[in-house]
């Protein structure tokens, strides 16, 4: 036990004397929060919006004013041609052009062409798909009142906007939060990162100052000396898990809606999966070049394959099939499900599984190679 | 030296891996407070038999008693009254000296009261004391030698294994390197020690030289200067050596 606080008071003693190291270790994990919360966002907002009116008259008006008065559009051009909307898309200036029929509002039930042009930037695709949506209601409504109030039928709209009325009620994220999903993900990411990579560093750099070899000759037992090098880096990841549970809940909000208990005894598991991994990295490479190599290596699909930035269902089978075995996939569908829909500990029995079987599995694994080296 | 006390023992010790022989059927007997030179070319298996030695790795084959204690079964013990310094000096830079004291007392259970009264003896006696509070990273490569291998018989082990400890210094700094050898095994230390330089295979009691694995020559250099023919240690181990059919 003595020994064990010895060498712990050294790790920390590392830790506290590399500063860069604890800027890491400290700063990029409430960074990469408040970048996911506020910076990098999926929603859409500020579309840049032009209009080309010919006809200027009532309805054409009432709509341009709509489009003007909401937060979701910022008018910023009135063109008078349709090559002055090319080349302002061309310039990248607008996101969404209306271009109104000269006989919008003289139209007659027989002239079913279109009367309502909508131009939007397909470049990002999942934008635009929210900008038409958006920018139809708005002018479906317009055009709704405009012919109740005037006792016309509104045919020529209905040929191309149909005239069914959806109502879409999102449940559990009712405001489409991006933040919401963000945070369970970027809790995953970080401590998969801080854990796995400095712990192996942190191994291997032992290894390659030839300390690990005095080490090994002393009467530290050889699970001290891992326990040892592990602790230190468990802290830091609840340290991190903590504050940026803080962050998220207190300052954006975030709720927390299932049991916390549940959430945290996840993550305490997981960590133990990314501290199993790093140690494992260090077995296998002498070199700390060699193990930010490993360890990024294993980051990086995590990131992809975990459904962080893609969606798993859309996936092929064979990367669905790998994402399986991922353990921040596990991780962050848990944390999401507890943290957003509040779903009973119950649910989520697959999840602690496949993480308390990686966790054998890797701890494990690293301890046989660890012991294989010393044969 | 005490003769009649043989604290380091190996019969027939042999490490193989795979198909490789590192080390081959080695029989030494070392005595009490004894400095013995353990000399070899690269890849002659000197590191091997040494790892086998602190206890580090198993033998495959044959036996070995360090402090009394067998170093396939009882490693534990061994390790307890051994001191080990490696090539790299292996001290933590980002530590000062007094930590790195104080880590090593810590690790063989050594009392703080123990450690603070060792750690003023030890600097005082290699005329370190202004550094006390200094990280290791700042010192002079050899200072770092002198610290590294204090450390290594900072608990007062009955047996220091040194591995290739004069690495890299000027002979100046490896004359008074040496002075330090002596001065532990005048207090009775047994030294165990691996080197490159023939200057140094003369300052030892016995020196054994291996070649291929296996010890080809074991005695005290003036003897084996005299069975070779050989004006200097050097000489005999060149004999000796170029018959090696292994390479690095």
């Amino acid at each position: 036990m003595k020994q064990f606080s010895a060498f712990l008071l050294k790790e920390f003693r590392h830790m506290g004397r590399d500063w860069r190291t604890l800027l890491i270790l400290v700063v990029m994990p409430v960074v990469m929060v408040l970048l996911f919360g506020y910076a990098i966002t999926t929603e859409v907002t500020q579309t840049r919006t032009a209009v080309l009116d010919p006809t200027h008259d009532y309805l054409t008006r009432r709509i341009t004013d709509r489009i003007a008065a909401n937060p979701f559009f910022e008018l910023t051009a009135t063109c008078a041609s349709a090559e002055e909307v090319d080349a302002l898309f061309r310039e990248g200036r607008i996101d969404l052009a209306v271009v109104f029929a000269p006989e919008l509002a003289s139209a007659k039930a027989a002239d079913a062409s279109a009367v309502v042009q909508l131009l939007i930037d397909g470049s990002e695709p999942n934008q635009a798909a929210v900008r038409q949506g958006y920018a139809m209601q708005v002018i479906q409504e317009e055009l709704l009142t405009a012919s109740v109030a005037s006792g016309e039928p509104v045919t020529d709209v209905s040929a191309q906007i149909p005239l069914i009325n959806v109502s879409t009620r999102m449940l559990y994220n009712p405001q489409g939060k991006s933040a919401y999903n963000f945070v369970p993900a970027v809790i995953g990411m970080i401590l998969l990162l801080l854990c796995t990579l400095m712990s192996s560093i942190s191994i291997v750099r032992e290894k390659e100052n030839g300390t690990m070899e005095v080490l090994l000759a002393s009467p530290l037992s050889p699970a001290v000396i891992i326990a040892a090098k592990l602790v230190p880096y468990f802290v830091v990841g609840m340290v991190n898990l903590l504050s940026i549970l803080c962050l998220a809940h207190f300052v954006m909000g975030v709720p927390v809606e299932g049991s916390l208990v549940a959430f945290l005894a996840l993550s305490v598991l997981y960590i133990g999966v990314a501290l199993a991994l790093g140690l494992l990295i260090s077995t296998l490479v002498s070199t700390q070049l060699a193990a930010m190599l490993l360890s990024m290596l294993m980051i990086v699909p995590t990131m992809y394959l975990s459904g962080l930035v893609f969606q798993l269902d859309a996936m092929p089978l064979p990367a669905q099939a790998v994402s399986t075995i991922i353990p921040a996939r596990w991780f962050m569908d848990g944390a999401r499900r507890l943290m957003i829909q509040g779903v009973e500990v119950r649910h989520l029995f697959t999840n602690f599984m496949v993480l308390g079987a990686e966790l054998l599995v890797l701890f494990g694994l690293s301890v046989l190679l660890f012991k294989k080296r010393l044969e | 030296m005490n003769r009649d006390n043989i604290v380091i023992e190996a019969h027939g010790l042999t490490k193989r891996f795979g198909t490789f022989t590192a080390t081959d059927h080695i029989t030494l007997s070392v005595c009490e407070g004894e400095i013995f030179g353990f000399l070899g070319a690269n890849g002659a298996g000197k590191t091997t038999a040494m790892r086998m030695l602190c206890g580090l790795s198993k033998p495959t084959a044959g036996t070995a008693r360090v402090a009394g204690y067998d170093v396939a079964t009882e490693a534990e013990k061994v390790k307890r009254n051994i001191g080990y310094m490696s090539q790299k000096f292996s001290l933590y830079d980002d530590l000062t000296v007094a930590e790195n004291l104080r880590l090593f007392g810590g690790i063989y259970g050594m009392k703080r009261s123990e450690v603070k009264a060792k750690t003023r003896d030890v600097l005082v006696e290699l005329d370190m004391v202004a550094t006390l509070n200094q990280r290791v990273a700042a010192l002079p490569l050899g200072w770092k030698q002198k610290l590294a291998f204090s450390l290594a018989v900072f608990h007062e082990p009955k047996i220091v294994f040194l591995d290739e400890p004069t690495g890299g210094v000027d002979p100046v700094t490896r004359r008074r390197f040496w002075e330090l050898i002596y001065r532990a095994a005048d207090r009775g230390v047994t030294v165990f020690v691996t080197t490159h330089y023939m200057d140094e295979a003369e300052y030892c009691d016995r020196v054994s030289i291996m070649v291929d694995g296996q010890i080809r020559a074991l005695d005290t250099p003036a003897r084996l200067k005299e069975t070779y023919h050989a004006a200097s240690m050097y000489d005999v181990f060149y004999a000796l050596a170029r018959t090696a059919r292994r390479g690095e």
